[in-house]
């Protein structure tokens, strides 16, 4: 990767570290989880051990991603909050779609689908802890059995909305060329910048 | 535990291919004949007896529930309930346990592969082995009948002692019930015996006598005679209309596999959009 000194810094360590720790716990908690998901995908459970050693664990990596989800989540929620030209963004979504990047509305830090993944991933993640703890046997094994099958409807709905949010995530990453040394260095150049947040350049280069 | 033939299965729990059942055996059934009951809880004992359990001692919360409910190591229960019926006590004593239903909520729920077996008997058999502990069965029963144990988290209920009547013994609570209470025979049988039962109590007064064979779970394979089956609440909260929740067939519905498409779709889909698309490329001059 071709890195010059006059990128612009995005994330920092912390942040860069954080996202990690979740992108990790993510795989770990969504295969593992998976694994229950289907029959199909029961093999899954050979990653983890087993089938008991599989519903052991699956629980503890969900409660550390939340936990560290929290993290990201304080730093970044009020660059995610919706505006006007998100809506008109989100009007115009089909051009994106189609690779016409150059006709979009100027977007700041983060457009709207970016900020829409983001939303979608904290109220699934937070779906999956309430949710998951009401079915978690091994500490909580004598709550009402309403609670237990709302508990498992809804953690396996919100499981999928956050699985599908993450393949949202990670194909926009590779399909956006320069985007994931953001992640990865914590820097990106400044022609990434101006083509897709040109607020964002504005702000923090201060126009030059 | 399962001695039966692996032939003879009709269902297996998380599993999408049909099961070994080229072996088909004569559908089951026990009858429980509550007015018949005594409450002597002999039942009890043979069931732990034949099954080699041994419950820790409990403590006494009352009332004659003796342990005071079903658990991993106590698979059969007597369940008394003091009722007021047009101003005359009643003791309505009901052994409860699993029903073996012909529509069996746990094995719907269960996602281990084989750890819940349907016989081609009817009889709906725990197979430990393959039980990863996750407590699924519980929530899908209709009846409230699965424990988990604490010292191996298994899940255990009565087995309608598949191990004897797989080579032609009754199970254990009918052989030993001293009353004849408990029997044991084909489904159809037992069905029609049970609805002569209820004709005989008809006869002598319990104009709601009736045979429980709870329809909402595709029939059972315990069943009851009871003196009030227009109202088997009185039962220490026998359910009227048991069926699977529709939660749990939600969750483990048609819904699953749409669900398992769209995330495997989804993927497929970016996968062609770039190859359509193409990516969004970093202009070369912009990068230096």
């Amino acid at each position: 990767m071709e890195t010059s000194s006059k990128d612009l810094p995005r994330y920092d360590d912390a942040t860069r570290m954080n996202h990690w720790a979740i992108a990790l716990l993510f795989f770990a908690a969504g295969l593992s989880g998976l694994a229950f998901f289907h029959p199909s995908l029961y093999f899954l459970t050979h990653l983890f051990g087993g089938g008991p050693w599989t519903r052991i664990l699956h629980p503890y990596f969900g409660v550390l991603m939340f936990l560290c989800f929290i993290g990201i989540y304080i730093k970044l929620w009020r660059d995610n909050l919706l505006n006007k030209v998100d809506k008109q963004w989100l009007g115009q979504a089909g051009e994106m779609f189609a690779g016409r990047k150059e006709n979009m509305p100027a977007v700041g830090k983060y457009n709207a689908g970016q900020k829409l993944v983001f939303w979608s991933m904290t109220i699934s993640l937070l779906v999956l802890l309430l949710t998951g703890l009401l079915f978690w046997h091994a500490w909580f094994p004598a709550l009402p059995v309403l609670a237990r099958r709302i508990g498992v409807v809804l953690h396996a709905l919100s499981a999928v909305v956050l699985v599908l949010t993450v393949i949202v995530h990670i194909y926009a990453a590779i399909w956006v060329k320069g985007t994931t040394r953001a992640m990865t260095r914590g820097t990106v150049s400044r022609g990434w910048a101006q083509a897709n947040h040109p607020l964002w350049y504005r702000d923090v280069t201060g126009g030059k | 535990m399962t001695m039966q033939s692996p032939m003879d299965v009709l269902a297996r729990s998380a599993t999408t291919t049909p099961s070994a059942s080229v072996r088909q055996s004569v559908e089951v059934a026990k009858l429980i004949d509550e007015s018949k009951c005594i409450g002597c809880k002999a039942c009890q004992v043979a069931c732990s007896q034949w099954n080699e359990l041994s419950d820790d001692i409990g403590s006494t919360v009352g009332v004659y529930d003796n342990p005071s409910n079903l658990s991993d190591e106590s698979w059969t229960l007597m369940r008394f309930a003091e009722v007021e019926t047009q101003g005359a006590l009643e003791w309505l004593i009901r052994k409860d346990g699993c029903m073996h239903c012909t529509d069996p909520g746990c094995l719907k729920a269960c996602p281990a592969p084989g750890a819940i077996v349907q016989y081609s008997n009817g009889i709906v058999d725990f197979n430990q082995e393959n039980c990863i502990g996750c407590g699924n069965c519980v929530t899908g029963c209709p009846f409230d009948i699965p424990r988990i144990s604490k010292k191996d988290n298994k899940a255990y209920k009565c087995t309608l002692c598949s191990d004897r009547v797989s080579v032609g013994l009754e199970p254990a609570c009918v052989k030993t019930c001293p009353t004849g209470a408990i029997t044991f025979g084909k489904k159809d049988d037992m069905v029609a015996y049970g609805n002569r039962r209820s004709d005989e109590l008809k006869d002598r007064g319990y104009k709601n006598a009736g045979l429980y064979n709870p329809s909402g779970v595709g029939g059972t394979h315990v069943m009851y005679v009871l003196k009030h089956a227009d109202t088997p609440e009185k039962y220490s909260g026998l359910p009227s209309n048991p069926s699977v929740s529709p939660l749990v067939s939600l969750w483990k519905g048609a819904a699953k596999p749409l669900a398992v498409a769209a995330m495997v779709g989804a993927v497929v889909a970016g996968f062609f959009h770039y190859m359509k698309v193409g990516p969004i490329a970093e202009k070369e001059e912009d990068k230096a």
